[in-house]
């Protein structure tokens, strides 16, 4: 009996699931899958230099053609993908991993810890955020190692405010009580009881997030501050094509199709799963 | 008189914030690698200059009192030198301030018009069909990088249908509503999907209060009750987003001003950063939070001026 509950539960979830989210997971996963399996679907070296085929206009040979450099925009394209969803993951794991936890403490624990937070919330948000990553860049040198610290640097706040938010309601909620009535520690409150509930905003928060960080990994790739040329870095790429614009415009083209394509199926999951919350509640 | 006393009360309020930036800023060139002097005067300074330039910003002195150097230099408007330019950094910065602000505020008003052309027929077929189409332009647009979309615009409009210039801004600000169309444009499609998204959802919101069906059931014609009662009493929550649109659209400026090649405060740092410029870095940063700050209290008093239920 139990079992027949328990499928039919999972079924109606499954219907339930809003057509953005699976439109976005499959876009994402797509992309996900043509990043492994770069060096098996493309037989050219994405950064190996062919003097004797530059600015080559799409063929059977160069599906997508070639860059100033004589070099494969297909799986160059591929190969970045690599780096770009990396960028995407990394830029967001870590605010959310270090947010949650200065959240989860400040808003259980209160008092003078929770009025710095609140403080430095308030100072954080009047930077302007792009900027701010910038200068930050600038201090250490450019490169995807001084994204990740800039990034998880600024970015930490926006998870500890949605954090804040839901603990502050939540550490007052009865079945919170009940359980500091019968004398469980505050540790374990916060991991076991608070946390589960408190991160599904943050969760659908990642989505959107991993679509900011993205643009605005490239935005740095593409401003020379982000990942170095020779990489395959779809924001380099562009750069790479901005000046051949007129004679080569598929260098500077595609990789954008890329980075707005796989934004796009992060943002669809994330509008998916944010529908699929409101109606869990 | 009340609400207006917060007017006086809101700048007192803003102190931590500003202390905040400083010790920011601060903090970011205490963390350059290399002695800031050099940086200032170049590796071939004379030993006597040094010293100088040392006691002027008391880099001599303990960390503490050096901030307390910084600030009392910035206040009086002495943001360092720049190596880069050989000139004060402030008056770099001056020089650079009425490019960005006029792509900005050129950008911000095509993008009021953008937002108000989507969110408005969106909200009245509120779950129809324009309402899906304009989710979907907004969840599309929010993910194509600004870089992208301005040298597609270079690419299409400037030189295949060489409609608009690719580049170039001048003193004229009539010629320069031509010139910076581009520019302006590609801005203005960074932000508008933040717009139109929250201006719909409060529209929405609106036209399902009570007083919009109190109107209704008077027999006041739709159009009456959508733009005299909903349309008017939407604004402000929007108007509200404006300290978040201001930093974002700063940081569309940095993109836009390398794309298009302007001579503005976003150029003037990327450019600061590849030259290891630190102090004109640090002093860009300082101007544009403090441009943040600034135009979120310009709102907080608008919305008090023209909202009398709200109290601060």
């Amino acid at each position: 009996m139990t079992a027949a509950v328990e499928t039919s539960t999972f079924q109606r979830r499954a219907r339930r699931a809003p057509p953005t989210l699976v439109v976005g997971a499959f876009i994402v996963g797509t992309w996900i899958a043509l990043a492994l399996l770069a060096p098996w679907l493309t037989a050219y070296d994405p950064i190996a230099v062919d003097v004797t085929n530059t600015l080559k206009p799409m063929s059977g040979e160069h599906w997508l053609g070639t860059d100033s450099f004589g070099r494969d925009v297909f799986s160059r394209l591929l190969h970045g993908a690599r780096l770009d969803l990396q960028m995407a993951f990394f830029g967001v794991v870590g605010p959310l991993i270090i947010g949650t936890a200065i959240g989860l403490l400040a808003a259980y624990y209160g008092g003078v810890v929770d009025a710095l937070l609140m403080r430095v919330l308030d100072v954080t948000v009047s930077f302007p955020y792009f900027v701010l990553v910038i200068a930050i860049v600038a201090v250490l040198e450019p490169g995807l190692r001084s994204y990740y610290i800039s990034l998880t640097l600024v970015n930490w706040v926006t998870y500890a405010r949605l954090m804040r938010s839901q603990v502050l309601v939540l550490k007052n909620a009865e079945f919170v009580l009940a359980a500091r009535t019968i004398g469980i520690r505050d540790r374990r409150i916060m991991l076991r009881h608070i946390l589960p509930n408190a991160i599904a905003p943050s969760i659908v928060f990642v989505m959107t997030d991993a679509v900011l960080t993205i643009v605005l990994g490239s935005s740095l790739g593409f401003l020379g501050l982000g990942v170095q040329p020779p990489e395959p870095e779809w924001g380099v790429m562009i750069a790479e094509g901005q000046v051949y614009l007129k004679q080569a415009w598929w260098i500077a083209v595609f990789p954008g199709i890329a980075i707005s394509t796989l934004a796009l199926g992060f943002s669809l999951a994330a509008d998916g799963m944010a529908k699929l919350l409101h109606a869990a509640q | 008189m009340g609400r207006f006393a917060f007017v006086l009360r809101r700048p007192f309020q803003l102190i931590p914030v500003i202390i905040g930036i400083s010790l920011i800023t601060f903090v970011l060139l205490q963390l350059t690698p290399g002695d800031p002097v050099r940086v200032m005067l170049g590796s071939r300074a004379s030993p006597e200059a040094i010293q100088e330039m040392r006691t002027r910003y008391g880099l001599d002195r303990p960390v503490i009192v050096q901030y307390g150097y910084y600030v009392m230099n910035a206040v009086q408007g002495d943001l360092g030198q720049s190596l880069a330019f050989r000139s004060p950094v402030s008056k770099i910065i001056a020089q650079r301030v009425a490019p960005t602000v006029y792509v900005l505020v050129y950008g911000l008003a095509l993008s009021t018009l953008l937002t108000l052309a989507l969110a408005v027929p969106a909200a009245r077929s509120q779950g129809g069909f324009v309402d899906q189409l304009v989710r979907l332009v907004c969840v599309t647009v929010v993910g194509i990088p600004s870089y992208w979309i301005g040298l597609m615009l270079i690419m299409f409009l400037g030189l295949q249908l060489k409609l608009f210039p690719v580049s170039g801004f001048g003193p004229d600000p009539l010629a320069n509503l031509w010139h910076m169309f581009m520019p302006a444009l590609t801005i203005a499609l960074a932000i508008t999907p933040i717009l139109t998204r929250n201006l719909r959802a409060t529209l929405v919101a609106q036209m399902n209060a009570d007083y919009v069906t109190a109107g209704r059931s008077k027999g006041l014609p739709e159009s009456y009750v959508f733009w005299r009662h909903v349309f008017p009493n939407s604004l402000l929550p929007t108007l509200n987003l404006a300290g978040v649109i201001v930093s974002f659209l700063i940081g569309g400026t940095v993109i836009v001003e390398s794309v298009f090649n302007i001579p503005g405060l976003g150029q003037l740092m990327v450019r600061s950063v590849l030259t290891r410029d630190y102090f004109t870095v640090q002093g860009v940063t300082l101007v544009l939070a403090l441009g943040v700050v600034l135009t979120t209290f310009v709102v907080d008093v608008l919305t008090v001026l023209l909202d009398p239920r709200v109290k601060l």
